[in-house]
């Protein structure tokens, strides 16, 4: 971290959609890139959360289409328990954002406002929730099927229905990983919630301060251009290498590598100190010491990894969840492809990139994290091609989304656009889901058969 | 014949054995004694004895087993009784010698895929040929004597699921995709593909030749369907198609049987089934002795159609007996039930079934046997259970009220638009009062009052003036006490039958209004015809409140609206009675309706007006009500006619809704004219847009009859002037009639013309052309 010092402290915006990102940018950018039909906007009220999307257009449609299905009048659950089941889900994150626009909308669709006193207030078919939505958000892997068990089988009480249950699980998941781009993208609170619930993003960097960024001289400038135009050079020659290499290596050596990324430790240990939470939030929020830990540390036995070729999404999750709850399987499955799919064939000043190998990277670096493992996949590729500063980012805003700071965000891929950052939040929310949502199915599945 | 008879007896029962771990895929040699079983953790031969599978060897050798026994697919060689090839989850290709002399097999290791290879398939004739298919999206080919492929074939998209090599065509294979799309390839040829079609929606998991069709392929898809294709034809064509519960992993065409094939599905479900490719709604067969999902189907041997093997995840290895397969045919009751478009209802039923039932009380309406009209030939080469059928029809009664002629009487004379608003309301108004629905017709009226302009509120009420004259009497009594004073008379009621409620009602009329007194007496009498055992006792007593609520939704609206905010709901309750389409409780609302919006009215000229969007939630209620009651008609006629007065009150995707289930009916009764209306005046955007689709109309040539290119009136081909009208020899521009016998025709109004004058075509063709 020698050379970050040298580099001027980045000062948190106060303005704008985001804290992360000028507004200038997400403004500009969405002139040219207005391809969004009338009819989607007007569902969902142009938001912070929107604006920062629509760098992606592509996408947003897409993630709008989701996510109103998720929060249209039809389904197993009455629309104002998904919102809370949001609520609850969100908090796990500290995300007051989606806590306060859940909130609202949750009293819209005619909850009762007691409710949302606290968890204790809620009916106990909802607290029930609350180890799931424990597991899922921090640790996937441990979901058992003993858990769905406990949950639907004759004799619980209050029982769930395996439709209302997966409309759960996918209202979680969806929400744990949308915290991860909205921390990530250090994304406002929207301005007509109350201001008393405002909460500062959480950042190490001090109270924010309206005083603009001090100017840097030139030379210094200049300095950190080269630097960061050669560090981009360096990125696309090792992509090429990456993709043209044809090596052979021990099936051991693969395991090594994968446990290497596995468990490579990005955080300081300073940092797991528990932050006291707000009442606003702390009182969805059930065992808030209950957060994201490597598998085991290195040379312990680790919990047995899930082989995507085993229980992948598009053959096994899909079809599972095509049962369940078939709108929504063609939906998400739709959402996954076109977040794979998405590309510009930039990076930073370059055009015409193919850069499928650092997607697939960044992909599976995060499927990675939650023990996920491709047996083809040579996970030697990851540690060439992102680099510990992105590494840090993305783990921290997966698994610890609520540490994310603007620090970590300005820190990675320095010459990049701000739209390819929020490219790999993208990724990064997607990937994050679609682990959690495979766990969730695997132990459904396990329970049904 | 020797070999098939010997391997029939070899092992002729059900039996199972557990494998040390989930299997991936099994595969037989080609004598049908020994089975191989691959999986992430196992790769071991089995032999099939009398007694059970007995393990014969364990190729998977070593401390510590690389990534590369860890199979995805395995195939034995159906020429080499000694070679085997296995697909592995970390791309390797691998195939194994079982002659080699050492404990490991291992013969070539093929590294050239990036990703998971799903398949891998020996060409059937050819010994050395091995054919692989990879997550990548590359097919290579293998020649075993040389240490690499040696043709690489690009898919062009993401991941290839299966390959298979023809059975018949020596150079051609299948090969289906992750996005739908099927690739037909010729093996000589790697630079691009011979064929494509898009074969399912979502990933296509398996495919297989027919073993003796030369064109048909089957495929099985995420999408839940097997589809049988035939391919000797230019484009593929859509043959059989069987809808199965669940993503369909594996499909088997079965040996022998032309028509028959084996399905196992990727998740949920775990049985097997066999198909009759003609019968695709009940399996022919089911083997259901799996405890997970079964991952590898294969026939024993290649002319032995009675057993089949099978691996699954839950580590067992099973040999099935068709005799052992559960029937599922047996154990349906083949029944269908149906209602038709006017509301009458066929059933069809077993004949053992229906026969047994002389002395069942038949449907007042009636129990029409239908003859059987229509036989299938029973066909000896289908094995399936033959089942007659007999068919009832119960039609619904002349004027019962599951009759629909009232919906289409009203489409076809609603007036939606082209008129000011109080005419529209008005002579909807009439056309329900005619069609006997007051309720409707009411609403109307209500309607028309509500939202009329309020600058000449005269005009309605002059209206009613005319029509009772002894009005001042209503206002001497005390009209509150009045309504009390019915609603507990309909209390007392309940218990009564019809005739008491009448009576009194009668008498109260009598007493109070004597202008409408022969009339409400008229109207009596008719519901007393028109009572029906039908009619439930449930029905009368909501009759009844519907009546007497109504003197109530009219006095609030004079005295206490300013008073009291709740005050309007009352005229809410009005349109919740039910709508009851028989005749008595139309005819009691029928009187007090009147007088009501006489009163109403009457006192609005000395009240100043409220503004018609007070009565929009009420207003917005009323539909809501009329749309759950199933009548979406006039959910949608309200709203388009009362247009902006109401549109922004309801939400979008409810009014698309109603529209939508209104348009449907409307198309069902055939009633387009009056769809297409509904369509233009809607102002959903999905809704006006359904016009617009599949617009295009597509010509050809009347010269040479060739298509036209669609610029100009002149044909690039023969260079001559298209749709030339017949009388006056120049280009139809518009509308072009033409003769269905001779195809002749020209612009309308010349052609009717003609035709007024003469039998035959104007173009002196001599057809006796006729024009309707």
């Amino acid at each position: 971290m020698k050379e970050e010092s040298a580099v001027e402290i980045p000062q948190p915006l106060s303005s704008g959609p985001s804290a992360f990102i000028p507004a200038e940018v997400i403004l500009d950018e969405r002139v040219g890139q207005e391809v969004m039909s009338d009819s989607l906007l007007s569902v969902s009220h142009a938001d912070h959360l929107v604006a920062v999307m629509r760098l992606h257009p592509d996408y947003l449609s897409c993630f709008l289409r989701t996510q109103n299905a998720l929060l249209q009048p039809d389904g197993p659950l009455p629309l104002s328990w998904r919102h809370y089941i949001i609520i609850m889900a969100s908090a796990r994150h500290q995300c007051s954002y989606l806590v306060q626009l859940h909130s609202s909308a949750f009293l819209l669709a005619g909850g009762d406002v007691s409710w949302l006193r606290g968890l204790h207030c809620a009916p106990p078919k909802l607290q029930c929730l609350q180890t799931l939505n424990k597991l899922l958000a921090h640790r996937p892997w441990l979901i058992t099927q003993e858990h769905i068990q406990e949950l639907v089988s004759p004799g619980a009480e209050p029982r769930w229905s395996l439709a209302e249950l997966i409309q759960a699980v996918v209202l979680m998941s969806h929400a744990h990983s949308l915290t991860s781009f909205i921390w990530g993208c250090g994304i406002h609170p929207e301005p007509d919630c109350s201001a008393d619930e405002h909460l500062p993003p959480a950042s190490p960097v001090g109270p924010l301060s309206r005083s603009p960024p001090p100017q840097q001289d030139d030379t210094t400038n200049h300095q950190e251009w080269t630097e960061a135009v050669n560090e981009v050079q360096l990125l696309m020659e090792k992509m090429m290498m990456v993709q043209q290499q044809d090596e052979e290596f021990t099936p051991e050596e693969l395991v090594t590598r994968f446990e290497r990324e596995r468990t490579e430790s990005l955080l300081e240990p300073a940092e797991v100190v528990p932050l006291t939470l707000p009442d606003s939030i702390s009182r969805f929020v059930r065992d808030p010491d209950f957060i994201y830990q490597d598998f085991s540390p290195r040379g312990e036995q680790s919990p047995p990894t899930l082989r995507a070729q085993d229980y992948s999404w598009e053959d096994h999750g899909f079809s599972l969840m095509n049962r369940l709850y078939g709108e929504m399987a063609q939906l998400l499955d739709e959402k996954f492809q076109v977040v794979c799919a998405l590309t510009y064939h930039t990076m930073a000043m370059h055009t015409h990139v193919d850069t499928s190998t650092l997607r697939k990277a960044l992909w599976n670096y995060i499927h990675c994290i939650y023990g996920i493992r491709y047996d083809d996949y040579d996970y030697g590729e990851v540690n060439q091609l992102l680099e510990r500063s992105l590494k840090v980012f993305v783990k921290t805003a997966a698994c610890h989304p609520e540490k994310t700071t603007l620090r970590m965000y300005s820190c990675f891929w320095r010459q990049f656009r701000h739209s390819e950052k929020v490219h790999v939040n993208l990724l990064l929310m997607e990937a994050k889901l679609q682990a959690a949502l495979l766990y969730a199915l695997r132990a459904i599945t396990r329970y049904m058969t | 014949m020797e070999k098939m008879a010997c391997v029939s007896t070899v092992s002729s029962r059900t039996m199972f054995c557990h494998l040390d771990a989930p299997a991936n895929a099994i595969s037989v040699c080609r004598d049908a004694t020994q089975v191989v079983v691959a999986g992430r953790n196992i790769f071991k031969i089995y032999a099939m004895e009398e007694d059970g599978f007995v393990e014969r060897l364990n190729l998977r050798v070593g401390r510590k087993p690389s990534l590369n026994f860890s199979c995805a697919d395995v195939m034995w060689h159906q020429m080499e009784e000694n070679l085997l090839a296995t697909a592995a989850t970390n791309g390797a290709v691998v195939t194994w010698n079982l002659a080699r002399p050492c404990r490991n097999k291992q013969e070539h290791l093929f590294t050239e895929h990036k990703r998971t290879v799903n398949k891998v398939c020996f060409h059937p004739t050819e010994v050395h040929m091995l054919l692989s298919g990879s997550q990548d999206g590359f097919m290579k080919c293998f020649d075993l004597r040389k240490k690499e492929s040696v043709s690489t074939f690009s898919g062009q998209s993401e991941s290839v699921r299966d390959v298979q090599f023809s059975m018949k065509d020596y150079f051609t294979f299948a090969a289906s995709f992750e996005n739908g799309n099927v690739q037909l390839w010729d093996i000589r040829r790697p630079d691009r593909y011979e064929r494509m079609f898009t074969a399912h929606t979502g990933p296509v998991f398996c495919c297989d030749w027919h073993p003796e069709d030369r064109g048909w392929l089957a495929t099985g898809g995420r999408d839940k369907m097997v589809k049988v294709w035939d391919m000797t034809t230019n484009r593929a064509k859509e043959i059989y198609c069987v809808q199965t519960i669940a993503s369909v992993a594996r499909v088997k065409w079965r040996p022998e049987r032309r028509w028959h094939l084996a399905t196992c599905s990727m998740m949920v479900d775990h049985n097997i089934y066999v198909w009759d490719v003609r019968r695709p709604f009940i399996p022919f067969a089911t083997f259901e002795e799996h405890k997970d999902v079964t991952t590898g189907i294969v026939w024993s041997h290649q002319h032995d159609p009675y057993v089949l093997l099978s691996g699954s995840k839950d580590s067992t290895l099973y040999q099935h007996i068709f005799k052992d397969a559960s029937r599922p045919v047996d154990r349906a009751n083949p029944e269908g039930l149906c209602f038709g478009l006017f509301g009458d209802l066929a059933f069809a039923a077993k004949e053992s079934l229906m026969t047994g039932e002389a002395g069942r009380k038949p449907y007042p309406a009636g129990d029409r046997r239908y003859p059987i009209f229509f036989f299938k030939k029973p066909d000896v080469t289908e094995q399936f259970a033959q089942v007659a059928s007999a068919l009832s029809v119960f039609e619904s009664e002349a004027d019962g009220s599951s009759r629909m002629d009232w919906f289409i009487k009203t489409a076809r004379r609603y007036l939606l638009s082209g008129k000011p608003f109080a005419e529209l309301c008005d002579h909807n108004a009439k056309v329900a009062k005619e069609l006997n629905r007051p309720q409707v017709s009411t609403t109307w009226t209500m309607l028309r009052i509500m939202f009329s302009d309020p600058g000449n509120p005269a005009l309605p009420a002059n209206h009613n003036m005319s029509k009772l004259g002894n009005i001042p009497l209503m206002n001497s009594f005390n009209l509150k006490e009045m309504s009390s004073a019915l609603n507990e008379r309909n209390k007392e009621n309940r218990q009564d039958n019809l005739h008491n409620l009448e009576t009194n009602l009668n008498n109260d009329e009598n007493e109070e209004t004597e202008g409408s007194d022969g009339q409400a007496e008229y109207l009596f009498g008719d519901a007393e015809l028109d009572d029906d055992d039908l009619y439930s006792m449930e029905h009368e007593n909501q009759a009844e409140e519907a009546e007497f609520s109504l003197p109530q939704e009219a006095f609030p609206l004079r005295h206490e609206i300013v008073d009291h905010p709740s005050a309007p709901e009352p005229p809410a309750e009005k349109p919740e009675s039910p709508q009851v389409s028989g005749s008595e409780a139309e005819s009691f609302c029928l009187t007090p309706m009147e007088s009501i919006s006489l009163i109403s009215v009457s006192q609005l000229l000395y009240q100043p007006q409220l503004p018609p969007s007070f009565f929009c939630p009420v207003v917005r209620e009323m539909l809501d009500y009329y749309a759950e009651q199933g009548d979406v008609q006039m959910a949608v006629s309200v709203l388009i006619v009362l247009g902006d007065r109401i549109r922004k009150e309801i939400d979008e995707l409810t009014q698309e809704h109603w529209y939508m289930s209104y348009i449907d009916l409307l198309q069902r009764f055939e009633l387009w004219n009056v769809s297409n209306e509904v369509i233009k005046l809607s102002t959903c955007s999905a809704i006006t847009c359904l016009n617009q689709a599949s617009t295009t109309l597509h010509i050809n040539c009347s010269n040479c009859k060739r298509p036209m290119s669609n610029k100009g009136w002149i044909c690039d081909r023969c260079h001559q002037c298209a749709s030339v009208c017949a009388v006056c020899h120049h280009v139809v521009k518009g509308l072009f009639v033409w003769c269905q016998g001779c195809s002749h025709g020209g612009h309308l109004e010349h052609v009717m013309e003609w035709l007024k004058s003469s039998n035959h075509c104007p173009a002196g063709c001599g057809h006796l052309c006729e024009y309707t």
